[in-house]
């Protein structure tokens, strides 16, 4: 786990939590469509690649949210 | 325009159709019933000569000038007390009236100073025009006898005189405080001959309760009660309509002038929003426009360390569009950007979200509405379809349940308050949702049936229990939900879970089970019920689920679509809602459309011959985070002062820091101007042509009342830095941008200066389907078609009250004082609020040996700053308070980086803090100089 939380991955859990009462697919896809729709483009690439360095500091919905952008919901 | 005087026909309007036929010295004429004679006779064209009568205020019938023949009765009655009937024959001019009016009037004028010549008031006196109309060629009686002409004039107010030896104890002022502000704080007394009027318990103004609305003023007859400014200056001779630039309410105003100079703002009857009301703002604290701490010429410094050069027009241009595409050239396209403000005409904003989309070539365009209303963006167009009020101001003297929620309206938006307590006080409920026991939850009057003193940060942890309570108990509107409504089982479903009931979330928000339980069933059954709400719900983690929290609430009890209830943001600055509507967000072009929509960037493309980007660009602390890793290098700000306003100061300012060019316009050096590269002056309400939209979306014109002091129109600057830039953008007068905004905006289709001018004010959707707007919204169908309920499960906030800071710090506004005071801090308003205190409960003081005005230390986890203490029991154990309005307590040194999860929006109402006596070795204020403070 890092020192210090990168904003995206901060924003990325802050949103996560939010949708943890959806079954998980749902709740991933939730936050997708969230990040996908507010993001900067430079915000969303910086996710991805903290998402690959610092996973471990994602929440597993924020996780599953940004393997859905990754593969095909960036617009 | 000339001194416009509305007339007054005496006594207010009564509704219902003109059913009532009465015949007025042989004129007939129809009215409404109960409609007062003196009232019909105004309408049928004839003036009744009167004095305590008024039609702002009900009739009183105590000057007896008024007085009136009927046939087939007999005496004189007071026309301003009888009521018209069917047939009525009435005589408002005969020997006998003429008698009795001029003996009334030999009475008054024998104990009042006879100094018209040299009076302020010579030429706007009601006394004076009444004994020219009655033909008084006498005073009889002398000033021998016993008089009030000795009385002692009371100058304790900063904005007006009280000089009781020109009273006529008409009581209008008393009445006024009453009836339209609802402050009582004047009263008459003594009886007969020794009547008086007295401020509180015979108090100087400024010791009493008075709240200085300038009601008082503007009912006087007299120059009993004047402005210090006619006073001074002279009675005014025109007059400018124009709006208000504090809150969100938008009160419309008659700035009068003497030849070129603003003597004093009056609150116009005609206007939408305030219907004759003001506050001590609007009415009276102007004075910044014309401080001598404004900057009126551009600035231009290579190195934010060097000293300013004051440079031209011109050259600030050049040296910002040579800068911005520098940066652009080396740094890419995205990594420069702009913010506007809700300060600003819809004109000015349009023009700078413009610039940045069309000649940037980017997104990364936002607003201050970030830090306050943003939720409301996001979670009224999640459930009702756009970010919107659902009322107008009216709406609210149809409720018969108010709840307000993180809102204190008699501070913050004191003119719509004042309606809010008249209907309260004819016996709607109430139902107050704060920490803080607020003035409204008891004042004259007015006694809230239920006050939830919830545990700051658990908001949606009330509603939804609220909300338990209908589905549980079977207190659900099921065909407004059938009718109009999807996705209600799912919801029902969450909602009607154990988790969610009021002994469940108890624990949580302190607020019992039964006193919840109530409060919803009143919310749901007690007639039309209407939510009204502030930053309290906005500025959590969780803003924008508790915003669809209350509108699930709303269509689950069928509080939506007609006058009475709906779902209403308090706006917090005069435009929040407009710089809204014109696209100030970075992922919504203007009238909230999502920029990834292919057909609305086409309009917008079309238009503007440029490509707009269809992924959003950055929000304001996005562009922070981008500044500090080197991305995101250029900046234009708008009338915001973000150094000040925005969370984590010090990341804020390492962020500013970082740019390579920073363009501030402002009508003072703010404290983001010290990381400036560039000082654009901005103007001044008073000197703008354009358009506010208040909280009730009601667009109103702003009309000059004096030339720009800069030389240049604020939406000028935008466009001739676009142009500089390489974009054609430019218009030769703020209603060609109107046109556009129209051309563009569907909701703003049907809007013009031209329409403005002619109706006064319109309230978007305004277009072929509502040509003079949409007073009440979601009628018949939710803007999105259905309304849709959304799940809100409660998630606790991360910030918590530890061992090491065991106390949760909220905060708000005082009256007197406006966002962070860079504009009231400049005016007379000072002398009601000197410094941000900070309150605290009697116990947390105690137990840290804290008294009345000690001088306190307040920490949290990411910095430090000192403040005075004062002990209030209006604060819940555990929770402390304070406002925002000086920068030297530099609130923002202490809140943190939290944010709403959907939006960004700072928490700023939930950081944990701890409180201690400060030592005499601590540093003064907040950790540096001139620290920054919350934004409202």
């Amino acid at each position: 786990m890092s020192t210090t939380t990168s904003p995206q991955i901060r924003m990325a859990n802050d949103i996560a939590v939010q949708f943890r009462h959806q079954p998980p697919e749902r709740a991933a896809e939730a936050i997708c469509t969230h990040i996908r729709m507010f993001w900067d483009p430079r915000m969303k690439a910086e996710l991805l690649r903290l998402m690959d360095s610092e996973g471990e500091d994602l929440d597993p919905l924020a996780l599953a949210a940004a393997r859905l952008l990754r593969d095909g919901h960036l617009s | 325009m000339s001194l416009l005087k509305e007339p007054d026909l005496g006594t207010p309007a009564k509704p219902g159709p003109a059913t009532v036929s009465v015949e007025i010295d042989g004129m007939p004429v129809q009215v409404p019933e109960g409609t007062s004679v003196m009232r019909a006779a105004a309408l049928s064209g004839t003036e009744i000569p009167k004095l305590c009568a008024t039609d702002s205020l009900e009739a009183f019938g105590s000057c007896r000038l008024c007085l009136v023949e009927v046939d087939g009765r007999k005496g004189t009655p007071a026309s301003c007390t009888t009521p018209v009937a069917e047939g009525m024959k009435v005589r408002t001019q005969t020997p006998r009236l003429e008698k009795l009016r001029q003996g009334v009037m030999e009475l008054y004028i024998s104990d009042h100073p006879l100094d018209c010549l040299t009076c302020s008031a010579n030429g706007d006196c009601e006394l004076q025009d009444m004994s020219g109309v009655v033909g008084l060629r006498q005073v009889r009686y002398g000033y021998e006898g016993e008089n009030h002409l000795d009385l002692e004039k009371d100058t304790s107010n900063p904005y007006f005189d009280f000089e009781p030896s020109k009273c006529i104890a008409c009581s209008r002022c008393v009445r006024a405080c009453g009836e339209v502000q609802g402050t009582f704080a004047l009263t008459i007394e003594g009886r007969g001959f020794d009547s008086k009027v007295s401020p509180s318990a015979d108090e100087l103004f400024m010791d009493s309760e008075c709240v200085s609305c300038g009601a008082c003023v503007q009912a006087c007859p007299t120059a009993t009660l004047q402005e210090k400014s006619v006073v001074e200056l002279g009675m005014p001779n025109r007059s400018v309509l124009t709006t208000c630039a504090y809150c969100g309410v938008g009160c419309s105003f008659k700035a009068e002038l003497r030849g070129d100079e603003l003597v004093r703002m009056v609150p116009y009857k005609d206007g939408g929003a305030n219907e004759g009301h003001s506050c001590v703002k609007g009415r009276f604290a102007f004075g910044y426009a014309t401080h001598p701490d404004r900057k009126l010429s551009p600035m231009v410094r290579e190195k934010i360390t060097d000293e300013w050069r004051e440079v031209d027009w011109d050259t600030a241009i050049g040296y910002v569009a040579e800068k911005m595409r520098d940066i652009q050239a080396e740094h890419g396209v995205g990594s420069i950007g702009g913010i506007t403000s809700s300060r600003c005409t819809n004109e000015e904003v349009y023009v700078v979200q413009k610039m940045v989309r069309a000649a940037f070539g980017n997104n990364n365009v936002d607003t201050c509405a970030r830090v306050c209303h943003s939720p409301t963006g996001y979670g009224l167009k999640q459930t009702f379809g756009t970010s919107a009020g659902t009322q107008d101001f009216k709406s609210v003297a149809q409720s018969d349940v108010i709840v307000v929620i993180g809102a204190n309206p008699t501070d913050g938006h004191p003119v719509f308050a004042s309606r809010m307590k008249r209907r309260l006080r004819e016996g709607a409920k109430l139902v107050v949702i704060d920490p803080r026991r607020i003035d409204l939850v008891r004042s004259p009057y007015i006694e809230a049936q239920h006050h939830l003193q919830l545990a700051p940060g658990t908001n949606v942890a009330v509603v939804n229990a609220m909300a338990h309570v209908v589905v549980t108990e079977g207190l659900v509107d099921r065909s407004f939900v059938t009718e109009r409504c999807e996705e209600f089982d799912e919801w029902a479903e969450f909602i009607a879970r154990p988790e969610n009931s009021p002994e469940a979330v108890e624990p949580i928000t302190g607020v019992r089970a039964e006193e919840l339980r109530a409060a919803a069933r009143l919310y749901a059954t007690g007639g039309n019920a209407a939510i009204y709400y502030g930053l309290g719900v906005t500025e959590h983690s969780q803003g924008s689920t508790m915003v669809m929290g209350m509108a699930n609430l709303a269509m689950a009890t069928g509080n939506i679509g007609r006058e009475g209830v709906g779902v209403n943001p308090l706006r917090g600055q005069n435009n929040v809602q407009g710089s809204c509507d014109m696209g100030s967000f970075p992922h919504e072009l203007a009238g909230y459309r999502h920029v990834s929509d292919d057909a609305v960037r086409e309009v917008f493309e079309k238009l503007w011959e440029r490509p707009i980007l269809p992924e959003p660009g950055l929000r304001i602390p996005n562009m922070f985070d981008a500044a500090a890793d080197g991305t995101f290098r250029g900046l234009f700000v708008q009338g915001e002062d973000i150094a000040q306003s925005d969370p984590n100061t010090q990341h804020v300012n390492a962020a500013l820091e970082a740019l390579d060019l920073l363009v501030v316009q402002d009508l003072f050096l703010n404290e983001t101007a010290k990381f400036a590269h560039v000082f654009l002056p901005g103007t001044s309400f008073l000197e703008k042509d354009g358009t506010f939209t208040n909280a009730e979306r009601r667009i109103n014109r702003v009309r000059p009342v004096m030339a720009t002091k800069t030389g240049k129109d604020e939406w000028q600057v935008a466009c001739d830095i676009a142009q500089a830039m390489g974009y054609d953008m430019s218009y030769s007068h703020s209603r060609e941008i109107m046109d556009e905004i129209a051309a563009v905006t569907p909701t703003f289709a049907g809007v013009s200066f031209e329409k403005l001018d002619k109706l006064g004010s319109v309230q978007w959707p305004c277009n072929d389907k509502a040509p003079e707007g949409t007073p009440t919204m979601h009628v018949d169908a939710f803007v999105r078609g259905k309304g849709r309920f959304v799940q809100t499960p409660f998630v606790a906030t991360q910030e918590r009250s530890t061992r090491k800071y065991p106390l949760i710090l909220t905060t708000g506004r005082i009256l007197s004082q406006y966002n962070v005071g860079a504009q009231t801090r400049r005016t007379a308003n000072v002398a009601w609020h000197q410094e941000d205190v900070l309150e605290i409960h009697p116990h947390d003081a105690e137990v840290r040996g804290i008294e009345s005005g000690d001088e306190v230390t307040m920490s949290s986890r990411v910095g430090t700053t000192s403040l005075r203490a004062v002990l209030a029991d209006r604060m819940p154990v555990g929770v402390v308070y304070t406002t925002f309005h000086h920068p030297v307590t530099g609130a923002n040194v202490v809140t943190t980086e939290n944010s709403d999860w959907a939006t960004n929006c700072p928490e700023y109402k939930v950081t944990a803090v701890q409180v201690g006596l400060k030592r005499s070795g601590d540093s003064a204020g907040a950790a540096q100089d001139e620290q920054p403070a919350l934004v409202d």
